[in-house]
């Protein structure tokens, strides 16, 4: 760890491709803001938003720059700025959807983590802590969720919850906190004789003041980096259940917009397709060069050894 | 070693009743009424209770000695003239009328039966009676013989109250979990809804194709992960390793959609390097093999790498290097054999979904595979086969951990020493 006393933020912004990253997520935290003020707005307003705006004159049109020097007759009645990456089959603007897509996408990924990491987080602290009787009944826990198959457990429970966004959050939430819960246990029974847990406990602290305050502040780098990481595969999970249609209804998920564009893809329309995947690709990219980053940062034993 | 070997296998006893009490609680406790998950809240009562007395909903739960019916609806009400309105006649089998008088004296029940193969009908009076608290509950058996239905049940004396009806069941432990538990012991999985064929049979047709198709990605998957992750540990620190570590960043950070799209578009439709759609000669399973290897490539490479990279600091690295052996042969013949252990245990996790197959690839480019069976239940809520599914691949990953456990216990002197 070089620079001890610098904070953990500078730390990843002295290293180049941790800069980036954050740069990146920053952007996309902004559009997701952005997208979620739209989405507010219009509700209040009870009007239909720009992204869910339909104009069957505009179906199909290539992004802006194409769209230059081709003359008027070619796209008549369309300004030189509009639809800045194209439209769609219903001549609704990508931009527009690419960024509530974004909403959507953080929507999953916070949600699911307030459900999954506090499980995790509290399971593991108390596994660790007690040992014995609870850490088995941990365990016992932890085993049972892990064999559940994956995928098709969460499109089960989104089956079973109804198709929408509540089903997605439990299915990915529930299912993903046992990796949480076991990394948090390992490093509470790290800690759990250290000399400054003994003084705690010799003082006559309560097991729930040590453990929440004495111990859960030495492991929270672990949450930090657990939720760097199942960040991006929540939002990947959410782009394969709504892809398949059971998960987002009616909102432009990237998962609801691959879809659609996925069958005009053969007739030529590839903006719709190529820039929901390069959305996807470097919000994704850019948290796991974080997750990375803010590993090697942290917790010097996970080190990847670049 | 015994001792090991024992204890580990005693503990997948809790492990797997948690699986089946997990999927229980999913499939059958959290969707309230599976019929209306399956049929629509608009379907009507009699189709719902056949659907339920089809696949063993109408049992209770957990056990009793009596079912809710949905002949009557919830929080009916006798009619003034003493109906009770049902919603289909109850068939053979034995009834409780259960409710609460509104006035004090006896309460009598009539039901009007009707034999369905000789077309009479019969009135049979039955007496209610009082019920526990011998206050004005009152609850009345009615017993209808095999063959006949009853048409219409009428009560006097307790006009405007509200009332139920529950189905007496074949034992106390006529109940969802048990029947669900004595099907998976028996091996019977039920029937699909949506096939309406035995869960069994649509299962084992799936797996061939699913293990074609899976088994040339982890096998290759893992082959050309481990061959990078060497070289990685070779030249570790320069440019290959910092390229292929980047290369793999980038493809973890593909979305498994991108990949089976893009690769299907741009490979078989653009480029005609391989056929589209299909499951007829080997030819066809290639397009599918190289997108799974190329879309899991990335994190195995990244894994193979750290393992590898774990062991080559070990001092018997050093010691062997300083005997003046060769770096290739200390990176295949030491290195390369330790760090196959928590490869192992990678791989080896991901051998039970070997069975189940791939949701997406297989849908996609038309394999008759296990992923393509459960992503159609899963779309036509066909609750029998996505819950055999799910628990046949938690069974599996259980006696697949099982045996990898048992063989470090073999492979490795320290676990059985533990």
């Amino acid at each position: 760890m070089s620079g001890g006393t610098k904070s953990v933020g500078q730390r990843l912004w002295a290293r180049r491709d941790a800069r980036w990253s954050l740069i990146v997520v920053g952007i996309y935290l902004a559009a997701a803001i952005w997208g979620e003020c739209v989405y507010r707005i219009s509700r209040q307003a009870d009007r239909t938003p720009a992204y869910n705006r339909v104009d069957e004159t505009q179906r199909y049109l290539p992004p802006a720059p194409l769209r230059w020097g081709r003359g008027e007759p070619a796209y008549p009645g369309v300004s030189a700025w509009a639809y800045p990456l194209g439209s769609d089959n219903l001549g609704r603007d990508v931009l527009a959807r690419v960024i509530q897509g974004v909403r959507i996408a953080f929507h999953v990924g916070i949600i699911t983590s307030l459900i999954a990491l506090p499980l995790g987080v509290i399971l593991g602290c108390l596994g660790g802590y007690f040992g014995g009787r609870t850490d088995s009944v941990v365990n016992w826990l932890c085993a049972t969720v892990a064999s559940m198959p994956g995928l098709l457990f969460i499109l089960a429970v989104a089956l079973v919850v109804g198709p929408g966004l509540a089903g997605l959050y439990f299915g990915i939430g529930l299912t993903t906190w046992v990796g949480v819960c076991r990394n948090v246990r390992a490093e509470t029974i790290k800690h759990r004789d250290r000399a400054y847990v003994q003084a705690a406990q010799v003082l006559g602290y309560s097991h729930a003041r040590i453990l929440f305050r004495h111990i859960l502040p030495n492991v929270l780098h672990i949450v930090l980096i657990c939720f760097s990481l199942r960040f991006p595969s929540a939002v990947a999970t959410e782009v394969f259940v709504s892809f398949l249609g059971i998960g987002v209804q009616g909102e432009p998920s990237w998962g609801v917009m691959i879809n659609n564009a996925r069958l005009r893809l053969w007739q030529g329309v590839w903006w719709e397709m190529t820039f929901v995947s390069v959305a996807i690709f470097a919000l994704v990219m850019s948290f796991n060069q974080l997750a990375d980053a803010l590993r090697d940062e942290l917790d010097p034993a996970l080190r990847t050894g670049a | 070693m015994t001792r090991y070997l024992l204890l580990r296998i005693l503990e997948i006893i809790p492990t797997t009743a948690g699986v089946l009490l997990l999927t229980f609680t999913l499939f059958h406790v959290v969707p309230g009424s599976p019929a209306e998950v399956v049929l629509g809240k608009n379907a009507t009562a009699e189709s719902l209770a056949l659907f339920d007395t089809k696949y063993g909903y109408d049992k209770p739960l957990l056990s009793g000695n009596w079912a809710a019916s949905r002949a009557l609806a919830r929080g009916a009400v006798i009619a003034p003239n003493g109906t009770v309105p049902l919603s289909f006649p109850p068939g053979a089998g034995v009834w409780r009328l259960t409710g609460r008088s509104s006035e004090k004296w006896a309460v009598f029940v009539r039901v009007v039966l009707r034999h369905s193969i000789s077309g009479e009908r019969e009135t049979r009076r039955v007496d209610a009676v009082a019920g526990r608290t011998c206050g004005p509950d009152w609850s009345a058996c009615i017993t209808i013989p095999e063959g006949a239905v009853a048409e219409a049940i009428t009560v006097e004396g307790a006009a405007g109250a509200a009332v139920r009806i529950a189905r007496r069941t074949a034992h106390l432990f006529d109940s969802q979990l048990f029947h669900f538990l004595g099907g998976l012991l028996r091996g019977d999985l039920g029937e699909s809804s949506d096939l309406g064929r035995p869960v069994g049979a649509v299962l084992r047709e799936g797996v061939g194709p699913s293990l074609a198709l899976t088994v040339p990605i982890l096998v290759g998957g893992t082959v050309l992960a481990v061959l990078f992750g060497l070289w990685c540990a070779l030249c570790r620190g320069g440019t290959a390793d910092r390229s292929v570590l980047a290369v793999s960043t980038l493809l973890m950070s593909v979305n498994y959609v991108i990949w089976v799209l893009a690769g299907q578009f741009v490979l078989a439709y653009k480029l005609r390097l391989f056929p589209i759609w299909g499951f007829e000669h080997w030819t066809y399973l290639a397009l599918p093999v190289v997108i799974g290897i190329a879309s899991g490539l990335g994190r195995d490479i990244r894994f193979c790498r750290a393992a590898i990279l774990d062991e080559v600091d070990k001092p018997y690295v050093r010691t062997a290097l300083a005997k003046g052996l060769s770096m290739q042969r200390v990176m295949f013949r030491h290195v390369l054999r330790n760090s196959l252990i928590p490869i192992i245990t990678y791989v080896s996790l991901s051998v039970p979904f070997l069975f189940t197959g791939s949701l997406l690839l297989e849908s996609f480019f038309g394999i008759p595979g296990l992923g393509n069976v459960s992503l159609n239940a899963v779309h036509s809520k066909d609750m029998s086969v996505v819950r055999a599914v799910v628990v046949i691949g938690a069974l599996l990953y259980q006696g697949v951990n099982l045996l990898a456990d048992l063989s470090y216990a073999w492979l490795d002197p320290r676990v059985r020493l533990r």
